[in-house]
């Protein structure tokens, strides 16, 4: 250190900093103590990332939050819902035209899980889970498109609601396709984008295609 | 006691992180009781993401492992000293590495099933095409080839006939549901993913333990990749026939979609093959098979309500059939109406 003798901090600038070593971020000191903190602090912390998220995936920017922290309770919670809406409402089994909730759920979880064994296979660096998320939010679109559909039922089933229906539709699955492949398509080399990108059309045409098709009995 | 559980409460701040990290943390290398170094790699952000970095995990708990033997002698001596005890004392840091032990062999056994279970770089090499590749594989599979006295080429890839099942089941699923099936011990989906994966798979394998009665030159993969590169054809004749429910149409769709791509898979596998015999024997099979099925994806689940009394008819009758269920109702009649017109000005 003999060279920085000579070195000299002029008198005006105050010299400012922490001297104190920050504790690392796991440290138990802090797991000891969000075990002792308010439900409501925990459902609050993990509502708003999930919330986050939610706004990352309808205004689809290339960000890296969605794909750093992940995590499946928001594809659980628009599952869910999705295949609770989809149900076919009779309960008579002779008349069975919808999908039910288990075939909703297997094929989304399926689905996904196809996509991303795809992805990765064709020399994708995202991780497991990391596209599972990715895919499970960018079902968002077209769950609202479910809701909008419900409700234009409600108001009657004819040329004109169908035709709504169908813009609404498609519409929601063309933003969910292009919401997941702002995310997921850089993950990959350069030239095989179209190789990724042609299973999640197909992912999101299938779920889009149950959607249109739902009758209320 | 009370002078450790006093030093545990004022050193706890500065210490306890540095044991209690070992037993929550386990990629944290410390370095010794109290030492003041801030180890970066806490602060990774890999967060939650298990299956990450398989091989990673393995190197770091290697390196644990051993300076976990360093640190044995470093944490016997740590709890004598009353200052290093963390918060709980003699009990809560002996309980605190004895999970830590059953943690870290926990996590050692399930690393190594994971590894050599789940390791999917097994497929890898069958996934290794170009976009261009899979066009150009797709439309050959139309042309039936001419020289059979030269065996021809077949790529091992799976990434194009996977995609061609799925693409299948898609179609099947549309034309389940235009027709209104029912099924009932099992689920829609469930009925056309079977289909398809279980025509693909199994007739892949029949056909090669054929190929291996009769002595033709075929793997395994490129015989997968031969019947699902195969299955193009038949995404498109039933994905003009579920819309539009003509059966003569279909009829011409089925011999000249279906005959092309079944010509193209004979053509391969003749070339591959040495013996009247034997070949007849392979190709009239999978002929057979191949447009069987198309026949069968067609009528299993298409509800035709005066078809078939039509075509019993003769050709006199024009070939009209009634759509088999509304939905959509605009885009069917529609495309009806446009057939029956161009049908009936030819």
């Amino acid at each position: 250190f003999a060279g920085l003798a000579d070195v000299s901090i002029s008198e005006d600038i105050p010299v400012e900093g922490e001297i104190t070593v920050p504790v690392g971020s796991r440290s138990p000191d802090e797991d000891y103590s969000t075990l002792d903190e308010p439900v409501r602090d925990t459902i609050m912390r993990d509502l708003k990332a999930v919330g986050k998220k939610f706004v990352h995936v309808m205004y689809p920017k290339k960000s890296s939050a969605l794909l750093r922290d992940w995590d499946l309770w928001g594809p659980l919670v628009l599952c869910v819902s999705l295949a609770l809406m989809l149900q076919g409402g009779s309960a008579d089994s002779k008349d069975d035209g919808g999908p039910q909730f288990a075939e909703v759920f297997v094929i989304i979880w399926f689905g996904a899980v196809v996509i991303t064994l795809n992805s990765k296979l064709l020399g994708g660096t995202i991780s497991f889970f990391q596209s599972l998320c990715v895919l499970g939010y960018c079902i968002l679109p077209l769950t609202v498109a479910m809701l909008v559909c419900r409700l234009v039922l409600l108001a009657g089933s004819g040329t004109v609601s169908f035709i709504i229906r169908l813009i609404v539709v498609v519409a929601m699955f063309g933003w969910s396709t292009l919401a997941s492949t702002a995310f997921l398509a850089d993950s990959q080399p350069p030239n095989r984008k179209a190789l990724v990108v042609y299973p999640i059309f197909l992912f999101y045409f299938v779920i889009s295609w149950m959607i249109l098709t739902f009758t209320p009995q | 006691r009370a002078g450790g559980g006093g030093g545990g409460g004022g050193g706890g701040g500065g210490a306890g992180w540095d044991g209690g990290e070992r037993a929550l943390t386990p990629f944290a290398p410390v370095q010794g009781g109290g030492s003041a170094v801030i180890d970066m790699e806490n602060m990774d952000d890999t967060s939650g993401s298990s299956f990450e970095d398989m091989g990673e995990m393995h190197q770091r708990m290697k390196e644990e492992e051993e300076e976990e033997e360093a640190e044995g002698e470093a944490g016997a001596a740590e709890e004598e000293d009353g200052e290093f005890l963390g918060m709980k004392g003699l009990r809560g840091q002996l309980g605190r590495q004895v999970a830590d032990q059953m943690w870290q062999v926990g996590k050692r056994q399930a690393s190594r099933a994971f590894s050599l279970y789940a390791n999917i770089d097994i497929l890898r090499p069958y996934f290794d095409v170009e976009p261009v590749q899979v066009r150009a594989r797709l439309l050959e599979s139309m042309i039936p080839v001419k020289m059979i006295n030269f065996p021809q080429k077949i790529a091992g890839e799976l990434y194009g006939p996977l995609m061609l099942v799925f693409t299948l089941v898609a179609i099947l699923l549309h034309g389940m549901k235009t027709s209104d099936t029912i099924i009932r011990e099992g689920t829609l989906m469930g009925t056309a993913i079977g289909t398809c994966f279980g025509y693909w798979l199994g007739v892949s394998s029949f056909i090669y333990f054929l190929a291996y009665l009769c002595n033709a030159q075929i793997t395994m993969v490129q015989m997968l990749s031969l019947l699902g590169y195969g299955l193009f054809g038949h995404c498109i004749t039933l994905f003009v026939t579920y819309n539009i429910h003509f059966h003569s149409l279909f009829y011409i769709f089925w011999l000249g979609v279906g005959g092309l791509s079944t010509l193209r898979m004979v053509a391969v596998l003749v070339s591959r093959t040495v013996g009247h015999t034997q070949r007849l024997i392979l190709c009239g099979t999978l002929a057979a098979l191949h447009m069987l099925f198309l026949l069968y994806l067609h009528f299993a689940y298409h509800k035709v309500v005066e078809g078939i009394l039509d075509t019993l008819e003769g050709p006199n009758m024009p070939p009209f059939q009634r759509v088999a269920r509304d939905i959509p109702v605009v885009s069917n009649a529609v495309l009806n109406t446009t057939a029956k017109a161009i049908a009936l000005t030819l």
